[in-house]
């Protein structure tokens, strides 16, 4: 029998698989996917949060403790716990030299990321250069790894972890059988359920208008994320943290693809221009604030507009001073081609940007500062960076709300371990997306989910090898772990 | 603070202007094209080479833009393997192979004269074609001047065999004439990638630094020191370490050849040379590089990952590197047998298989340095 069966394959479940081998333990990781989309979200991300007292290597300045969980509080107006959120605060300053053993590399921000060279180190090559090194650090530590092998359910024994159950599936042309995997300990690093379309739907219900809203929601990340295993989990009672509705959501182009979409689909001009729904009317001020601080909030506002979607708009004079789209806008010389073109109501999109211009109170443009550019007399208002939209060709861009994960997971404490009842497993621990509510239970901030993710995937591979042992992981809790 | 750190407003005016004056792209310029549009959304990999930077810089891909990119792309596979978009994704980018797919149509445009471009279509078949072609001149040549192909007496005289002059003369005709085309080619392609370009004050500094970038393979280096990517996603060091090899190896023989030169006509010292003598010792240390570093460069050529570069162009660069080997080993047989009965079927090899490489260096593999140096000269000149 194996000592720890890591379930997952992004950045938690290596975090842990490699620090669980490294603790001597033998160590078997299952991955849903084929080898090819290996890697879950990880895949798409570009960057680690870090606290850091002063200038380090790829990161500027300082970023002290303090400062980083008064961000955490804000983002997440107090759904968070203080203890595990300074645990991973702490840890995230400590675990790139690890990483970089692991062959992760950092670089200065990529041009256009500026405003995050202080708080966040990018990794070179993005996410799947980080993923790629993990997986061929694992395989030299003779880390056993399974691809096509979705877990879906597993056995449990008072609280305790017996087995994990692949079903039996179709691959490369034969039948694989269904197996039954024990093993000493178990960590669980499969992502939220941000994939599964009728969870989604589900969760989102019906709008006051006869829709299911989730339907027209687009993934930014893998298509994997089922959450299968959080159901079965939270349906063998084990205690949860979080809303099924608080999901990280962000307005992405409409022609992104449903699932892996990733980074290059968001649209950034929004508050360059306006924002108008279906019936060709604006909803929001598109200028309440820096983009990079609002990006967030607009998945969620698409969300709430009549058929999910929504059109940002802009003239000539905001191209290039935006990161380029992945798809080339609408484009029309004049606004009601324009409004053909996106399929809009002509009269109405045409009156509500001339109302809109009229209302503009032009000041000193400047995108770097929160200008004097706004809208008077207008609803609602645009209160920075407003300028007519006067200066053809005009561009338009369709926007959905992009999922990039959910919230709800399973509670843990500071030992990673699962919770039934308020008791913690001893031999069952969980790490990533599938316990970031604990730390992060609404809001975002840029780069954190790597953070809980690396910090509590260590601690878990540790406790998992110990587990294994027979040791008892309680013994640990409240000192530090093993981590470095 | 906002996005707008984003430097790209030069090429504003660019994007806004219809695209009515723009040559039309083929269809392997458009799939660049497409999948810049792609990585310049992402930019993931900006830190790996100079292909992700010069994209920044730009909004739109023009004809002239994608010929710069592709030869600025070193085929160091990194962003391949680092891509969440490549293949299977719908997206399927594949930055290495598209590059190379333009690159070598623009080692076939810009070559002159132009019909001659034509030799870069079935290269490997141009390479063999010459290689034999030369090969039998100078056998044929032997024999009808010795009358067999095993004359006695020489002692490593081979101008006994050739006289200088005749030799001098060919290959300098056929050198000189290399030069000038594959000059006339790069600058075809300069002229096209910066029309009028004015960045006069920036070019001691630039070409320093692209002189440097060419010397050291810089971005052979991963952006992190560790190499470029091979079978996997692994870095490996080799291929810049067998190119060095090469390249060096080359130069080494390049410098015997000079020195020889000047002992004959400065000096009045005729070969043959002592094997202690500089010429020889020049010419023994570069050809053992470039024996070892073609070698090492077919042995991990074959070994590539099948979705790195273009398929089309393996038999160009095998048949380049495997010229390359034949050229060294031929010349070190033939310093090992000069004072045989051997010496005249060796040399007539060895010159038969350098007279090859002179011909074909306009029309294969060996352009492709002198297109990436001007490549990265651009890029040094226009980051600054
Ligand atoms: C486009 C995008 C960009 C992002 N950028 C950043 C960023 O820059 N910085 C940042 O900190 N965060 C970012 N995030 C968030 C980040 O991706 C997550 O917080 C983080 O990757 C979570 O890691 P994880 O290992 O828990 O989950 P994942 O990386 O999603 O891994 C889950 C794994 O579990 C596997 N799996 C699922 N179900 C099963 C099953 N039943 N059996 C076996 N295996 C299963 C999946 O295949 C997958 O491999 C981004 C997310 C997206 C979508
Ligand atoms: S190759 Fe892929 S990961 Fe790299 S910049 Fe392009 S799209 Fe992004
Ligand atoms: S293959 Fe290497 S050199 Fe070419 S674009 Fe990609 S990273 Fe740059």
């Amino acid at each position: 029998m194996i000592d720890v069966l890591v379930i997952g394959g992004g950045n938690a479940a290596l975090c842990a698989a490699l620090m669980a081998r490294e603790a001597g333990a033998s160590v078997m990781l299952l991955e849903a996917s084929p080898r090819q989309w290996r890697g879950g979200n990880s895949q798409h991300t570009r960057n680690l949060r870090c606290m850091h007292e002063g200038p380090q290597d790829v990161l500027v300045d300082a970023y002290p403790e303090e400062e980083f969980w008064q961000d955490l509080l804000k983002v997440t107006g107090g759904a968070t716990d203080e203890k595990l959120a300074r645990l991973v605060i702490r840890a995230s300053s400590k675990c790139r030299g690890w990483m970089r053993k692991h062959g992760v590399r950092f670089q200065p921000p990529l041009s256009g990321a500026l405003h995050v060279a202080r708080t966040n180190a990018f990794f070179m090559g993005g996410g799947k250069a980080l993923i790629n090194a993990y997986y061929r650090s694992a395989e030299q530590l003779g880390i056993q790894i399974r691809y096509d092998s979705p877990v879906e359910a597993i056995e449990l024994h008072d609280g305790r972890f017996v087995a994990a159950r692949v079903p039996a599936r179709d691959l490369d042309g034969g039948r694989r059988p269904a197996e039954r995997i024990e093993a000493r300990s178990c960590v669980l690093a499969a992502g939220g359920f941000e994939s599964n379309r009728d969870w989604l739907r589900d969760a989102w219900g019906q709008n006051e208008r006869g829709e299911w809203a989730a339907d027209n929601f687009l993934i930014r990340g893998t298509r994997f994320n089922t959450g299968v295993l959080l159901r079965d989990l939270l349906e063998q009672g084990a205690d949860a943290i979080g809303d099924p509705t608080q999901a990280h959501m962000v307005a992405i182009d409409a022609r992104a693809p449903l699932y892996d979409g990733g980074i290059c689909t968001r649209i950034d001009c929004v508050s360059l221009g306006v924002v108008v729904n279906r019936d060709g009317e604006r909803f929001y001020d598109e200028g309440e604030d820096f983009w990079p601080k609002r990006y967030a909030i607009w998945g969620r506002l698409v969300a709430g507009q009549p058929g999910q979607i929504g059109y940002s708009i802009i003239d000539s004079k905001a191209v290039g001073h935006f990161m380029p789209p992945v798809f080339p806008g609408e484009q029309a010389h004049s606004l009601d081609e324009l409004a053909r073109k996106l399929g809009l109501p002509e009269a109405s999109f045409v009156q509500a940007i001339q109302a809109y211009n009229a209302a503009c109170r032009l000041g000193t443009f400047d995108h770097t500062v929160l200008d004097d550019c706004h809208t008077e007399g207008l609803v609602p208002a645009k209160t920075h960076w407003a300028r007519p939209i006067d200066t053809p060709p005009y561009f338009g861009y369709a926007l959905r709300p992009g999922v990039t994960f959910t919230y709800l997971g399973l509670k843990t404490d500071d030992t990673a371990a699962v919770r039934f009842g308020g008791k913690p497993s001893p031999n069952l621990f969980v790490a990533g997306e599938m316990m970031a509510g604990n730390v992060l239970g609404q809001g975002y901030t840029a780069g954190v989910g790597m953070s809980i993710g690396t910090a509590f995937g260590r601690i878990a591979g540790v406790q998992a090898a110990a587990a294994s042992r027979g040791a008892h992981s309680s013994h640990n809790r409240g000192k530090h772990h093993a981590i470095s | 603070m906002p996005s707008a750190d984003v430097p790209i407003q030069a090429e504003k005016a660019r994007a806004v202007e219809t695209v009515d004056l723009i040559p039309l792209l083929n269809e392997d310029e458009a799939e660049v094209a497409r999948q810049m549009q792609i990585c310049n959304a992402c930019r993931y990999c900006e830190g790996f080479c100079a292909v992700f930077p010069a994209m920044t810089r730009r909004l739109e891909f023009g004809k002239a833009d994608i010929h710069y990119l592709a030869n600025l792309c070193h085929n160091c596979g990194a962003c391949l393997h680092s891509c969440q978009y490549a293949p299977p994704h719908e997206f399927g980018v594949n930055v290495p192979q598209a590059m190379a797919k333009v690159r070598l149509n623009t080692y076939g445009d810009y070559a002159w004269p132009a019909a001659f471009g034509r030799l870069y279509k079935r290269n490997g078949v141009t390479l063999s074609v010459a290689t034999a072609a030369a090969l039998s001149l100078f056998l044929l040549l032997t024999i009808a001047m010795q009358g067999e192909l095993f004359p006695q007496g020489l002692n490593g005289n081979f101008y006994a065999l050739f006289p200088h002059n005749t030799l001098a003369l060919m290959f300098g005709a056929v050198f000189g004439f290399s030069l000038l085309s594959l000059g006339i080619g790069v600058r075809r392609f300069w002229n096209n990638l910066s029309p009028g370009s004015s960045e006069g004050r920036a070019k001691p500094a630039a070409a320093l630094e692209a002189g440097g970038a060419v010397l050291t393979l810089k971005y052979l280096d991963g952006g992190h020191g560790e190499g470029c990517t091979n079978e996997g996603d692994k870095f490996t060091l080799w291929r810049r370490r067998f190119h060095h090899f090469t390249f060096y190896g080359f130069m080494l023989c390049f410098a015997a050849t000079a020195v020889a030169t000047l002992y004959h006509y400065l000096l009045d010292l005729p070969a043959p040379y002592p094997v202690t003598s500089l010429p020889v010792l020049l010419g023994i240390a570069g050809g053992i590089g470039l024996l070892i570093g073609p070698a090492g460069l077919l042995a991990l050529n074959l070994r590539r990952h099948p979705d790195h570069g273009d398929a089309r162009q393996r038999p160009m660069d095998r048949a380049f590197i495997v010229l390359l080997f034949l050229v060294s080993l031929s010349g070190l047989v033939l310093l090992a047998l000069r004072d045989t009965s051997w010496l005249a079927l060796t040399l007539a090899i060895h010159l038969g298989l350098v007279m090859a490489f002179f011909l074909t260096m306009p029309y294969g593999k060996f352009a492709h340095g002198i297109y990436r140096a001007a490549a990265l000269f651009k890029s040094s000149l226009e980051s600054r």
